[in-house]
């Protein structure tokens, strides 16, 4: 088996251009859930509507990248808005029924035929990345010699993935060390409390989820820049379910608590799958085919890490990033 | 320990209290009764859960200085009260004015903000902030809650040392200096009351609401609790507070308002109040104290069985009366 490619091509998805963008989706997350404690379920629905405002201006009205960006954002915060007018004075479990039904609807209505001139239906659109492409200064592949290496692309996409990840880090930073940020951590605590002492909790709340939704609306428009294509299956529920597994794993309401689980998930999903195909594969396999065939082993990764998901809620609930003493006070 | 907490307090809000306590001699012991300087009205505030009639107040005042103590047996609906002048719930009808502002349809963070600051039955502490935290989100005003202003620290920084002053004395004051540091949620049930009391002083409110402060505290906590109340009269601002303590009640309270099945059914000083017969009737059922003599006995007996009479003839005889008739016709 080879083990130095394994690792290496492990590397290449642990850093890589779609950890990164799921680095951005958890990032968001972070601010609704581990902030706030709002149960938003639809990160993909964010994404999925800042992707394809951006690609559909770019591919089916011919207009500028960058104004389609813009649009983009925007309309991440109008749906942030659209959602959280209706919900945010509910209790939490309704914005959390409310945000995946919506993400729903947005898939099905954007991959729908009726639309499929504006937004290519189950297709999608593609040819839309040429003016980001065009800023591609990489030639060649690139990467740390003898251990891990991207094309030029990926590596382009993903050095404006982890720069933006950067940048919504500082900003979650500078926002949850202010007053700001504890007044939402402790509407995450007990809302009427903070209610009681004079705070606009609706306001807060709409705030965080407009936050959380701009920086999904990144990670959307980033996950199209890097399949250079968008289709409707980016945006699927699971999408939103491995973003909360990336910002568990990580530890919730802590600003890396997202960059390291990332880097772990992806890291891990992909060392999984390269070691079981390895280990089913050739004509002496590692695993006799009478226990696994090589069919069989691109499951086994979702099996391991559901199973490690499991064991690290049990005896790491708190996540990597995450403060034990905290954890200590919900038990009692 | 109350002794050392009353000391060197100044008064906050410039409202002489001698004179506010003073002044409630010369109000009426009867429900309703007008107030020489009332900071709260209430009119006609009625809060029905579908055909339970919760709260049903037709006029009460609330002395401005003093402390009033909001008593009554359980289900006497002083906690949906509470709830209906803060704003946590909405009255089907009334009016109700705080410093002679009406607070009819205003959200409950805008009535806190006004300077009536409440606490809860089931203490309400942020668990996962420090206790220091806490006393910090109590503030009002704060420049660095603004969304924007909030990512850069020069524009909270010197407002928040100066919050944090603030919150350090009131921590000594109330004797949780020692925990600023630890989560709220480590705190024991009368620590959390304390903190509870001190955060909402970080509002500088005028009129403390205090929902059964003394629920689940243990005795010699009880008696710090008690100074601490009292100490927030001294200071100038006034308190209402809901309590099942008697003793509590009777010790500090300078007026008493006794609320059953929703209506307000007797006010006054606390003696007075234990005395009035509508009270003793109200938490102890209208004949607790009367002996069960052989005439009584008897008399219940009887009004038993005519009862039972009643119920058992009336039907026989409705049915021949009816038959009768059908025979006269016939």
């Amino acid at each position: 088996m080879d083990w130095h490619s394994i690792f290496s091509q492990a590397l290449q998805q642990g850093l890589g251009p779609v950890a990164a963008v799921y680095c951005l989706a958890a990032i968001g997350l972070n601010v609704h859930f581990g902030s706030t404690g709002l149960l938003n379920f639809g990160q993909a629905g964010f994404m999925a509507v800042a992707g394809y405002a951006m690609t559909s201006f770019v591919a089916t009205w011919g207009l500028s990248f960058w104004l389609g960006s813009l649009v983009g954002l925007v309309a991440a915060a109008l749906l942030a808005l659209l959602l959280g007018v209706p919900t945010l004075r509910l209790r939490a479990d309704y914005l959390a029924i409310v945000t995946i039904a919506a993400a729903e609807i947005i898939r099905q209505t954007i991959g729908s035929v009726t639309l499929l001139k504006y937004f290519g239906g189950q297709d999608g659109l593609q040819a839309f990345n040429s003016s980001f492409a065009n800023l591609n200064p990489f030639t060649g592949r690139i990467g740390i010699p003898g251990v891990v290496s991207w094309r030029p692309y990926d590596f382009w996409t993903l050095v404006v993935c982890w720069l933006l990840c950067a940048l919504c880090c500082l900003v979650v930073w500078l926002l949850m060390r202010s007053p700001w940020g504890r007044v939402l951590k402790g509407i995450r605590e007990d809302e009427d409390a903070v209610r009681s002492l004079g705070k606009n909790v609706y306001a807060y709340k709409m705030q965080s989820l407009l936050i959380g939704g701009l920086i999904g609306g990144l990670a959307g428009i980033m996950t199209a820049l890097q399949h250079s294509a968008i289709n409707p299956s980016f945006f699927a529920t699971d999408t939103t379910f491995f973003a909360y597994t990336v910002l568990l794993l990580g530890g919730a309401a802590r600003v890396l608590g997202p960059v390291a689980g990332t880097i772990i998930f992806w890291f891990l999903i992909s060392f999984l799958d390269l070691f079981f195909g390895a280990a089913t594969s050739g004509a002496d396999p590692l695993i006799p085919a009478s226990i696994m065939t090589s069919n069989q082993a691109s499951l086994m990764r979702f099996v391991v890490m559901g199973l490690s998901l499991m064991l690290l809620m049990i005896y790491r609930p708190q996540g990597i990033f995450g403060d034990r003493r905290e954890l200590a006070i919900d038990a009692r | 320990m109350p002794a050392e907490i009353n000391t060197e307090l100044e008064n906050a809000t410039g409202v002489d209290v001698s004179a506010a306590r003073a002044a409630l001699r010369e109000v009426a012991h009867e429900p309703g009764s007008k107030k020489p300087d009332p900071i709260v009205v209430a009119d006609n505030v009625r809060r029905t859960f579908g055909g339970l009639t919760a709260v049903d107040v037709q006029h009460v005042e609330i002395q401005r200085g003093v402390i009033t103590a909001l008593i009554g047996p359980n289900g006497a609906g002083k906690t949906t009260f509470f709830n209906l002048i803060t704003g946590f719930d909405r009255p089907d009808d009334g009016d109700w004015s705080f410093n002679g502002q009406s607070l009819r349809g205003v959200a409950a963070y805008r009535v806190a903000r006004m300077g009536m600051v409440r606490t809860f039955q089931l203490t309400k502490v942020l668990a996962k902030l420090t206790v220091l935290e806490n006393m910090r989100v109590g503030a009002t005003g704060q420049h660095g809650e603004r969304l924007l202003r909030a990512m850069f620290a020069p524009f909270w920084r010197h407002q928040e040392t100066s919050n944090t002053e603030k919150a350090d004395a009131l921590l000594e004051r109330f004797l949780l200096i020692k925990k600023r540091e630890d989560f709220a949620g480590s705190l024991s049930g009368g620590q959390r009351k304390l903190l509870e009391m001190a955060r909402a002083l970080m509002a500088d409110p005028e009129l403390v609401m205090l929902d059964e402060p003394m629920a689940g505290v243990n005795p010699a906590l009880k008696q710090s609790l008690l100074g601490h109340v009292k100490s927030l009269r001294d200071e100038g601002r006034t308190v209402l507070f809901v309590e099942h303590d008697m003793d509590m009640v009777r010790d500090i309270s300078d007026w008493v308002i006794v609320m059953a099945q929703g209506k307000v059914i007797a006010e006054g000083p606390p003696d007075s109040v234990m005395g009035d017969q509508r009270v003793i009737d109200a938490y102890l059922g209208s004949h607790h104290d009367q002996d069960l003599s052989v005439e009584m006995e008897e008399q219940i007996l009887a009004a038993a069985e005519a009862e039972i009479a009643e119920e058992h003839g009336e039907e026989p005889v409705q049915t021949a009366s009816t038959s009768s008739e059908g025979e006269q016709r016939g």
